[in-house]
């Protein structure tokens, strides 16, 4: 009897349920071997997007180098929930200086790893938001001019949330923070304002820029290891929604950082030495205010009136990304 | 070596010699010529292995030092004024983590007014930080100290700062032994940390402490601190022993036997007191000097010890404290617990001449002093400012 | 102890004459301390540095109030700094300059030991560039004695290279000539 070929068409592929992908495109996060670089016990809140963006960014990280890594952490969320002395949920060689200062502790370890002639060992820094875009950025741009070997990871949940929700140069327009209250003609944070901080990574012509979100997590673990497979200056910028500091549910994280995507006000693309080089297209188009909806820090932009005028302001906002990324070019 | 040469130059090679690993710099008069000449070194290969960067700004680069330092590297800066205030986070930081860096502070005034001459206003505002203090009396004494920084910081897993009046000292050509590798390496082991960023054998440094531990923590460091008193004075023999001269180490009296009047000072005012005191010696004023090495920690005892059968003491400070006055002068007299003099002097390179400091040891002998003096203040001026001020009014 | 103060302008090498002459003593075995009078590095702005020599260690670090002898490398600051401020009686001024003593408008009640040296023109033809630092340790050298013009040779060569380092020796010689040349024709006369 002849052998028929059969075509089994979930093997290769990402569908669910398929036990068929090879080893090395399954998700780390499956692996039972895996660092599990943040381990469980951690303070964090519930549905913490931070959390769950460092979690598969070092343990990807320690995959790929075989564990040989060394994480400095900026003050923030993720530093304070996870080192409450004498506990840490750290499984990994980990630093935590200042608030600012991330990306110069980090060039600094790289400089003694290099003079110690360790080549092996690879350094990530990782901080908010705050620590990234306002008062990390001197120190930040200093260690990508200098091109020293450090992956910069930015955990952007868009304000500085673990001092109580303020504004930071990373709080999008309309967002409502303690100190961008609603309140009066325009409530929220302002439009006109904020630091575009992937696109200052590539005006540094960098060897490797990319953003990412907790909504696609192969796709985040993807782009940690092809950072971690270069030397040099890298910058990595990963949507992480924070259920308290933008109001929503939270076993809603995933959901609203895809939304984000797919409204297109976060595109999800990748850059090389200052030119973006790939971008993730939007799968399923949807109207900013669907995405602005779901969170209470939007919520004054549908009641008591419904605020149309900033609605607007916020779609050319995301139909702008559309262009310039090219968002909705076929696949 | 026996060398003519700059003191920048002199401390650049002693460092060079102590085999820095991480060197992050940033440019501020008048501490230039220290990194540049570091840069030289090591871009032609005299200094290897050893990382060169050039920081974005002194923060940066107290930053780029604690990350070095806690991944095992040997690190050294150097800053002055501005600069030094611009780390303060850091410096903060560096002595809380336990990490034994070293930097040579140039030292300058602090702006406003911008300026860029010496006084010692940066190097105290910073007192209470953590870091060991030790101020230089001159060239030779710089570089000296700088090999036993290395040590004692590595030692007690404590930052150490050295202290060197900027332009008097840094930009003075004087005679200098340099340190010479074959002394140095008889002196300085091989860094070994107390703990270390190691994947192989990880750990979590920098973790939140609260109310429950943060005293303790303190207390311990504060002790650490302490320990100081007694290694400097052992350091400071065995490194002497090993260079062939004596190396001042906590406190340096200058006859002082039979003082009947004592001047305290730190830094290149030193040097130009004793010629002040030579003179009025011989003008039959008993006039010594006690020289503090180690600022901090403070040497309680043995200022105590030297001041103990001296009955006037006047303390020169090269810096002031804004609406209080006198800065060692708190120090002194929680050792004496008797009346001094504060003379508050050279602020912001306004020169202090061996003629005035004779001057303020007359003044002193016939008791004439004012419990708060400024030498060569121009009481012209400060009287035509104040009438116009005045007169807005 | 012999205190020195050299005026001049920045970018004539003021600074670098005044450790040169700290090395020529050092290499005579002799004590020297040599420093600038400091300010932001400014081309074109009045200078001035100072050396000290003794057979003793030097311990005082105050500038010098009361110069034995004062080198003036730019006559165009004579009028501008009080360059004689302090100047012993018999001190020695050694002046940079092509022009006589009146038309300076130096008193020679100033001192005795005046002496006029056209350094710039001794650099131009020896160096190649107006930097009259060498030429005037030569003719300072010549005129006080203080050191041997061997030594300041050996400074210079210690400071620069070979073929910068031989063009200002020339220059130096070159005043050291001109300066003993009119001593000798001073004590004949």
């Amino acid at each position: 009897m002849s052998v028929q070929p059969v075509k089994f068409y979930q093997v290769g592929s990402w569908a669910a349920g398929n036990r068929l992908l090879r080893p090395e495109d399954r998700s780390v996060q499956a692996d039972p071997q895996r660092a599990n670089s943040l381990t469980s016990g951690h303070r964090a809140c519930q549905g913490c997007g931070e959390a769950l963006g460092a979690r598969y960014v070092l343990d990807t990280a320690s995959r790929v180098t075989g564990g040989r890594i060394v994480a400095v952490n900026a003050t923030g969320c993720l530093e304070v929930f996870s080192t409450p002395y004498p506990e840490s949920a750290w499984r990994l060689a980990w630093l935590h200086s200042l608030f600012g200062n991330a990306a110069a502790v980090a060039s600094g370890v790289a400089a003694a790893l290099r003079v110690r002639g360790d080549r092996d060992t690879r350094v990530i820094a990782q901080a908010g938001d705050g620590g990234t875009v306002d008062i990390g950025l001197g120190c930040l741009s200093g260690m990508f001019e200098r091109g020293d070997d450090v992956l910069f990871v930015c955990y952007d949940n868009e304000a500085y949330m673990n001092t109580g929700v303020q504004r930071s140069a990373a709080t999008p327009p309309a967002a409502r923070t303690t100190t961008t209250p609603v309140v009066g003609a325009v409530p929220g944070n302002r439009f006109g304002q904020g630091k575009d901080v992937p696109r200052i990574a590539m005006a540094h012509r960098i060897p490797y820029v990319a953003t990412a979100t907790v909504a696609d997590l192969r796709d985040l673990e993807a782009k940690v290891a092809k950072a971690i497979g270069l030397r040099g200056a890298r910058y990595l910028h990963v949507l992480v929604p924070c259920p308290l500091g933008w109001g929503t549910a939270s076993g809603d994280t995933i959901r609203i950082a895809r939304l984000a995507t797919q409204c297109g006000l976060f595109p999800v693309y990748e850059a090389e030495d200052g030119t973006v080089t790939a971008t993730t297209p939007i799968r399923r188009q949807v109207p900013v205010e669907e995405y602005l909806k779901a969170q209470a820090r939007y919520a004054h932009l549908f009641a008591p009136e419904p605020r149309r005028d900033l609605i607007d302001a916020i779609q050319a906002m995301a139909d702008h990304n559309i262009d310039e990324y090219k968002l909705l070019d076929g696949e | 070596m026996l060398r003519q040469i700059e003191g920048s130059r002199a401390v650049a090679e002693a460092v060079a010699a102590c085999r820095p690993q991480v060197i992050p710099a940033y440019p501020i008069s008048p501490q230039t010529h220290i990194v540049e000449a570091l840069a030289e070194l090591v871009s032609a290969g005299s200094l290897a292995p050893c990382e060169f960067l050039t920081a974005e700004s002194e923060f940066g680069a107290m930053s780029v030092a604690i990350g070095a330092s806690a991944a095992g590297a040997r690190a050294y800066t150097a800053t002055a004024s501005q600069g030094l205030l611009f780390m303060v986070e850091a410096l903060y930081n560096a002595s809380g983590l336990g990490l034994p860096i070293v930097m040579t502070v140039a030292n300058r005034a602090i702006g406003a007014p911008i300026n860029i001459w010496n006084d010692q206003s940066d190097a105290m505002s910073q007192r209470d930080c953590g870091w060991i203090q030790l101020y230089a009396r001159d060239n030779q004494h710089a570089a000296d100290l700088h090999v036993l920084a290395f040590r004692l910081a590595e030692q007690l897993s404590l930052p150490v700062m050295v202290c060197m009046d900027g332009f008097v000292l840094t930009h003075a050509v004087e005679r200098v032994d340099v340190p010479d590798q074959s002394t140095v390496d008889a002196f300085l082991p091989p860094f070994a940390p107390r703990q270390v960023l190691d994947p192989g054998d990880p750990v979590s440094i920098g973790a939140m402490v609260g109310p429950e531990a943060f005293t303790e923590v303190r207390y311990l460091a504060h002790l650490r601190n302490l320990d100081a008193l007694e290694r400097i004075p052992a350091l400071a023999k065995e490194y002497g022993a090993l260079a062939g001269r004596e190396v001042p180490g906590l406190v340096t009296p200058y006859r002082m036997v039979d003082a009947d009047i004592a001047v305290v000072a730190l830094g290149s005012v030193l040097g130009t007191l004793a010629d002040a005191v030579d003179s009025v010696r011989a003008d039959g004023i008993r006039a010594g000097v006690l020289g503090i090495t180690a600022y901090r920690p403070f040497p309680f005892e043995q200022v105590r010890q030297a001041l103990r059968k001296v009955r006037r003491v006047v303390v020169l400070e090269r810096a002031f404290a804004v609406g209080v006055g006198g800065i060692v002068s708190a120090d002194v007299y929680s050792a004496i617990r008797t009346p001094l003099w504060t003379v508050v002097a050279g602020l912001c390179g306004r020169p202090v001449t061996a003629g005035s400091l004779r001057g303020m040891l007359r003044e002193a002998t016939t008791d004439r002093l004012k419990p708060l003096t400024f030498l060569d203040l121009d009481h012209d001026r400060v009287r035509r400012e104040l009438r116009a001020v005045g007169g807005a009014r | 102890m012999f205190q020195v103060r050299i005026h001049g302008r920045g970018g004539q090498g003021v600074v670098t004459a005044a450790e040169l002459l700290a090395v020529a003593a050092f290499a005579e075995d002799r004590y020297a301390q040599a420093f600038p009078s400091f300010g932001s590095e400014r081309t074109g702005a009045p200078v001035a540095a100072f050396c000290r020599i003794d057979d003793h260690p030097i311990r005082t670090h105050e500038p010098i109030a009361a110069p034995d002898a004062v080198v003036v490398a730019d006559p165009s600051v004579l009028h501008q700094v009080d360059v004689l401020h302090g100047l012993r009686p018999d001190g020695y001024l050694l002046v940079n300059t092509g022009r006589s003593a009146a038309e300076l408008a130096i008193s020679g009640a100033v001192t005795a030991r005046l002496c006029l040296v056209p350094a710039t023109d001794l650099a131009r033809e020896h160096v190649g560039k107006p930097l009259p630092n060498a030429a005037l340790l030569g003719a300072f050298a010549a005129l006080t004695g203080l050191v041997r013009l061997d030594s300041v040779e050996a400074a210079i060569r210690q400071r620069f290279s070979r073929p910068v380092a031989e063009r200002n020796i020339a220059a130096a010689r070159a005043a050291f000539d001109i300066v003993h040349a009119a001593q000798r024709e001073a004590s004949n006369a």
